[in-house]
């Protein structure tokens, strides 16, 4: 059975707008870093299907999907270990709390 | 002549060492730097002078104008450009040989003046620099250079006087005569813009087609030039910072204020005389009238002044006034005739420098030995200080124009061209010239005879000075006696060409009988020691004497017009625009920046998910744009 390529492009532009609504109103660093992946993978998705549908023979669009999730796992890496520090030192990951730096 | 730039470079070396080491050096050290720097100049200028007589004279029978060194220092087109550089004629080397010799002999005093003084060697830093600058006015190879130099003569002047500056008086007068002369080189500055404007050239022989065409502007340009000349050299009604300026230390007096500085202007004229002869014989006649009428003014005025550095002053003005009423009767007629001016002045200049600086190194001593400026602190004298009396007597002879010293040749060269210019102007000044004598005798009657002030000299007998201080005294006094006798026409004439000066009996003759009776006068009214004769001249025309001694209400005319019509009807209302619509506009300006700032401060909150939302917001603006 085949699914029409609406489909996909439907749940990745859930998956995005879900993930800017939480980049916008999370507190948490931790949820604004799970809404960042739920961008990222959106576009992964939409890499993805677009070489699927549209260029069946090639496969740069692939590629890019498998760039985009190793960069997202670096990128994760790097903001918990940034997100593990912060805690050690103020304690919290809310981004209100963290504001010892601003001038 | 490459030597030559020995003469600028000493003392202005000496003036360096002396201000960036002189705090750690001890006053001997730092005077004999100074001393010995001045001792090289006055050699290397000796040198010169006779290096440069000595020279054959041209084919056409002048001297030649050499010019040793000469660079572009400021190019504004191919035509006009800065030049600085050292042009040896006969007035610069004639003007270097009076400057270098007073120079070093105010240098040799001032050790004995100055001794212990506080800032002794800063004194000596000032006097080189005072030097350097003055040196290089005279051998400026154009008037831009000449310029420059002007300015600086006037800094070391202000320095220089202001040099006890715990002293209000001192500081008062520092900043008047530095204010005065700068207002005057106003007039100076806007000349040398309007001669290079129309002659394309700074130097002072412009090209003969720009003379052709700008010659409707020369006048006008030689005007503002002597309106500079005119505030340095202390003519009326800019002469009022010279009296204020005997604040200064006498030697400073002696070297500035009455042999180099204030006879800038009449350099400067004498330096621009070529153009003035050809080109605006109408100024050079206002220069004429402006110098008799400030010689008469300062002359009246010295009569009854009783600060003995005042009397001076005042006859420095009214001297320098004779030399500017000597260059202006000159006129374009053939041979030496209407060029015998000229020579008087430059004549004049030279003897005046020697005599009036040991009339002001004399004055120095005896206010070394009473500790006063005043008259009346003196009286009977002459017995304390030989030497100083004997010295002085010379000087007020030589001043008088009494034969054979050496004021007596000037002066009468100078009465000689003023009759040929016009016998009411020959008159005028034979009555200055005796009235000369008269106040130069009262002078000397006052400090020398007279009463002696016994309660303030039992407290404290006056001496005679130290031989540091003497010693200038004598050789100043030996160059007067002999200076007369130099065949003056053989250097410096107005047409460059020599001739032997010969005595005009008629005239000679008349300025020695005024001068005697003059002297006559003075003596009848002065030697004695009560002075009836004066007092009732005095209580018979109050007013007049109260006028003269106020010095006919100069200073007061200026107040008024600077505090009572410049300030209030110019200054005052430019101020409030300044500080209300200048200022206004300005704090407007500051003001809105600052508002908006304050506007626009929330949104640097910091958070970046705000910054986001706006950021988002921008996005879908961009994208609406581009869909519709």
């Amino acid at each position: 059975m085949e699914i029409h390529v609406i489909s996909y492009l439907i749940l990745s532009t859930v998956m995005m707008f879900a993930g800017i609504y939480g980049f916008f109103t999370r507190r948490n660093l931790l949820a604004i870093l799970i809404s960042v992946e739920l961008m990222l993978n959106a576009t992964n998705i939409n890499f993805a299907v677009f070489n699927r549908y549209l260029f069946p023979g090639v496969l740069e669009g692939h590629f890019f999907t498998l760039f985009g999730i190793a960069i997202s796992a670096a990128e994760t890496a790097v903001a918990i270990a940034i997100m593990i520090n912060v805690y050690r030192n103020v304690r919290n990951i809310q981004t209100d709390d963290i504001n010892e730096m601003k001038g | 002549m490459e030597y030559t730039i020995l003469i600028l470079l000493l003392p202005v070396l000496s003036f360096l060492v002396l201000a960036l080491a002189g705090m750690k050096m001890s006053h001997r050290v730092a005077g004999l730097i100074g001393t010995l720097s001045l001792c090289a100049v006055t050699v290397v200028s000796y040198l010169t002078a006779y290096a440069y007589f000595a020279m054959p004279r041209q084919a056409d029978g002048t001297f030649a104008q050499l010019m040793p060194y000469n660079f572009e220092w400021l190019p504004f087109t191919d035509a006009l450009h800065i030049d600085m550089g050292i042009l040896l004629d006969p007035i610069s080397v004639m003007m270097l040989v009076v400057i270098s010799t007073v120079s070093f002999m105010v240098h040799i005093y001032s050790f004995g003046y100055m001794k212990g003084e506080r800032g002794f060697q800063r004194y000596y830093a000032f006097l080189s620099l005072f030097t350097f600058s003055m040196l290089g006015l005279v051998v400026a190879t154009n008037i831009f250079q000449m310029y420059v130099f002007w300015e600086l003569v006037g800094v070391s002047s202000y320095l220089l006087i202001g040099f006890y500056y715990t002293k209000p008086e001192a500081i008062a007068a520092s900043k008047k005569a530095f204010i005065v002369t700068r207002f005057a080189d106003l007039g100076f500055l806007i000349g040398i813009l309007i001669y290079g404007y129309y002659m394309g050239t700074f130097t002072f022989d412009p090209a003969q087609e720009d003379l052709m065409q700008g010659a409707l502007m020369l006048p006008w340009a030689l005007g503002l030039m002597f309106v500079g000349g005119a505030g340095k050299s202390a003519m009326f009604p800019l002469h009022i910072w010279l009296p204020d300026a005997m604040e200064g230390p006498t030697p400073v007096s002696a070297l500035i204020h009455a042999a180099t500085m204030v006879v800038a202007g009449v350099y400067q004229v004498a330096r621009l005389f070529p153009l003035y002869i050809a080109y605006a014989p109408e100024t050079l006649h206002i220069v004429a009238y402006v110098g008799a009428f400030t010689a008469f003014y300062a002359a009246s005025v010295a009569c009854v002044q009783s600060d003995i550095k005042r009397v001076l002053a005042f006859s420095t003005i009214s001297q320098i006034g004779f030399m500017m009423v000597a260059l202006g009767v000159c006129t374009g007629m053939p041979s030496h005739e209407g060029g015998l001016g000229y020579m008087a002045s430059m004549f004049h200049l030279f003897t005046h420098a020697m005599f009036k600086a040991l009339l002001f190194l004399g004055a120095g001593c005896i206010i070394h030995a009473v500790h006063s400026n005043e008259m009346s602190a003196m009286g009977g004298l002459r017995k304390y200080m030989p030497v100083t009396h004997i010295t002085f007597l010379i000087a007020c002879l030589a001043i008088s124009g009494i034969p054979p010293f050496s004021g007596f040749f000037s002066k009468d060269e100078i009465l000689t061209a003023c009759f040929a210019f016009s016998p009411v102007m020959g008159w005028v000044m034979t009555v200055i010239a005796g009235m000369t004598a008269f106040y130069m005798f009262r002078l000397y009657y006052g400090i020398f005879w007279g009463t002696e002030n016994k309660a303030l000299h039992a407290a404290h007998t006056p001496h005679e000075s130290p031989l540091t201080m003497t010693f200038p005294l004598m050789v100043l006094a030996a160059v007067t006696c002999v200076a007369g006798f130099i065949p003056f026409g053989h250097f410096v004439t107005g047409d460059g060409l020599s001739y032997d000066i010969h005595l005009d009996s008629t005239v000679a003759l008349t300025s020695c009988v005024v001068a005697v009776v003059a002297i006559a006068l003075a003596t009848f009214i002065y030697v004695r020691d009560r002075q009836p004769v004066a007092d009732a001249l005095a209580r018979r025309f109050p007013r007049l004497h109260e006028a003269a001694y106020r010095r006919f209400y100069m200073d007061e005319a200026w107040l008024f017009v600077t505090k009572r019509i410049i300030f209030r009807m110019v200054s005052t209302p430019l101020a409030w625009f300044d500080r209300h619509v200048v200022d206004g506009f300005m704090n407007f300006l500051a003001w809105a920046t600052n508002a908006s700032a304050e506007e626009v401060q929330p949104m640097q909150s910091g958070r970046i998910q705000a910054y986001t939302v706006w950021f988002l917001c921008g996005i879908i603006v961009l994208t609406l744009l581009l869909m519709l």
